[in-house]
């Protein structure tokens, strides 16, 4: 598969992130590499082989449906750049 | 032409633990914005999101509810989209092997129509957060109180012909979550969600047009509403040599209609893989087993249990079991009481009247069937008469937990008067007073009798018993 600059744009949009010109052709050859090595993958014969669904062998890690203290909503709006005594501040979504 | 409409549904379910799905915030409704909140539900980096044993408990007791295959070996996914309402930038879901497939639902519509409903498949996911928008400049405040409450997403076939269907179908699962206790599901609430898949076709044909999906549909009368918009509008595009887009729209229905979404919310590229962090899901036979035991007496076969053993009608029936409480109400208090057909008396004519015209609903009710079946005995001895009954059961509905039957009608002075001697006064002054009528009903205008006993249960304030006026008023007309 050829990663193109199209499609490396293609991928910023649905991450919303702004690439220039130079980090695209970045991006371009590392995300190639990342696709060229599933290519050597794939030249592997897995028949027979279980689909991995986790990396450990473990099965039913769950918890108590017990209420515990939420967390300072303060200390969780710290870092926001942009925000105000409640929420967070993001660009509008609807028009 | 003759268009066929086809329709799928999408519809989302709130379960109602205590926590969140992935980590131990309340999911309580309200509260101030980003109060529920943790770093797992605000997708801070580095924290592990851990599954709620009770969810996947409630899951499957849908699962088995819906007559679904239980997935033994399932897991979650991450579907990942970017938009502010979901922190992570990408939401907990299952794709590849949900808990649940391959189900089915009976329903029948108020037109007749007996149908079955296949459904494809029921996942788990995460509810996302709730976006407020600024109506000054260009901000959008997110509130991530409902990111991470618990959502089962039931997936139906394209089965459904008519707008009919597609509520007795959502008004069944209703019913089905409700007694199972799983969910408050409340449409207006957003605790119970439908999102309609829909397109035309000409009758007769095999293939499926092209489909729109319609979302924010958030009650039963809206749904009716937007399917019959949507259905004309892609009708009336087709008929004028147009194509339907396929795309998803959203419902307003204040205006009525349904708008297309903007194409970038309609990029719907999603890019799931296995979600690393959620070890995956085993389930047991022996926990299939204990949950389908558990299974409670569902609507329908409730329905079948009153008409048979109570001799009931089944539209009666049907209202008493349309909700949970209502049912509940019912046996405890016929099993106190002993009259099943007093129980229903009372339930259809009083509780049924508060809910059409006063807007109570069923699951606010605060009546005991202690209390409930202790008034009927009262009723029953002839204490009071039914006339009088309807106020103190009004009385005793409406008021607050320390209420005594017993107590109001004494301190009321509402018993029922029987006392023979008494009426026969009262019929005579009622005569009296009334010379005109008197003289009618000699003349063989027998119609005023009804006017007699009117008034003299007037007289008596109400509290006479019937019979007794009606036997000696007889005896008195006779007497004329």
């Amino acid at each position: 598969m050829q990663v193109t600059k199209e499609l490396v744009g293609y991928v910023a949009e649905l991450s919303r992130i702004k690439l220039d010109e130079a980090q695209t052709e970045k991006m371009q050859s590392e995300l190639g590499a990342v696709i060229d090595y599933m290519d050597v993958l794939n030249r592997l014969d897995t028949d027979g082989v279980e689909p991995l669904s986790h990396v450990f062998n473990i099965t039913n890690v769950m918890r108590e449906d017990d209420v515990k203290p939420s967390y300072d909503r303060e200390l969780l709006l710290s870092n926001a750049p942009e925000r105000t005594d409640e929420t967070v501040i993001v660009p509008k979504t609807v028009e | 032409m003759n268009w066929e409409i086809v329709m799928g549904l999408e519809v989302h379910v709130e379960l109602s633990t205590k926590t969140k799905i992935f980590c131990s915030c309340t999911t309580e409704f309200g509260g101030a914005p980003n109060t529920h909140c943790c770093p797992v539900c605000t997708g801070m980096p580095g924290t592990l999101p851990v599954l709620n044993e009770k969810v996947l408990e409630y899951a499957v007791k849908a699962g088995i509810a819906l007559n679904c295959d239980i997935t033994r070996y399932n897991k979650f996914d991450r579907k990942n989209y970017f938009y502010p309402d979901l922190p992570k930038a990408y939401q907990i879901s299952q794709l590849y092997l949900p808990f649940a497939r391959d189900g089915h639902v009976d329903i029948t519509t108020p037109s007749g129509v007996s149908k079955s409903i296949r459904i494809h498949e029921i996942h788990m996911e995460e509810d996302a957060g709730k976006l407020i928008h600024s109506p000054y400049g260009d901000a959008t405040f997110p509130d991530y109180n409902r990111c991470g409450v618990p959502l089962i997403e039931i997936v139906s076939e394209p089965d459904f012909r008519s707008a009919e269907e597609v509520v007795a179908y959502l008004a069944k699962l209703k019913s089905s979550f409700e007694y199972l206790g799983i969910s408050d599901v409340k449409m207006e609430e957003g605790s119970m969600r439908a999102d309609v898949n829909l397109s035309v076709r000409p009758y007769g044909s095999s293939e499926f047009g092209t489909r729109t999906e319609m979302k924010n549909i958030n009650s039963f009368k809206a749904i009716e509403r937007a399917i019959a918009f949507e259905s004309q509008r892609q009708i009336e595009l087709l008929e004028s040599g147009g194509t339907v887009v396929q795309e998803t729209r959203r419902w307003d229905d204040n205006k009525g209609k349904s708008l297309a979404m903007r194409s970038k919310e309609n990029a719907q590229d999603y890019r799931y893989f296995p979600e690393p962090d959620i070890p995956p899901i085993s389930i047991s036979e022996e926990m299939i087993k204990e949950l389908t035991d558990a299974q409670p007496e569902f609507a329908h076969e409730k329905l079948e249990r009153y008409v048979a053993d109570f001799g009931m009608a089944k539209a009666d029936a049907e209202i008493i079991t349309s909700s949970k409480h209502l049912a509940s109400l019912f046996e405890k208090t016929t099993e106190l009481c002993g009259n099943p057909k007093e129980t229903v008396y009372w339930i259809l004519s009083q509780i049924m009247y508060f809910m059409n015209e006063r807007g109570v609903l069923p699951e606010n009710i605060t009546l005991s069937p202690e209390k409930f079946a202790r008034f009927i005995g009262i009723v029953l001895s002839d204490r009071i008469n039914r006339q009088t009954g309807k106020t103190v059961f009004e009385a005793m509905f409406f008021a607050d937990g320390d209420f005594d039957v017993e107590k109001y009608i004494v301190e009321n002075n509402l018993e029922q008067v029987d006392d023979t001697d008494l009426i026969r006064e009262t019929i005579k002054s009622v005569f009296a007073a009334n010379p005109k009528t008197v003289e009618q009903y000699k003349a063989g205008q027998t119609k005023v009798t009804g006017f007699f006993v009117g008034q003299t249960m007037k007289a008596l304030k109400g509290k006479a018993k019937p019979d007794t006026v009606n036997k000696v008023l007889t005896e008195e007309l006779k007497n004329l």
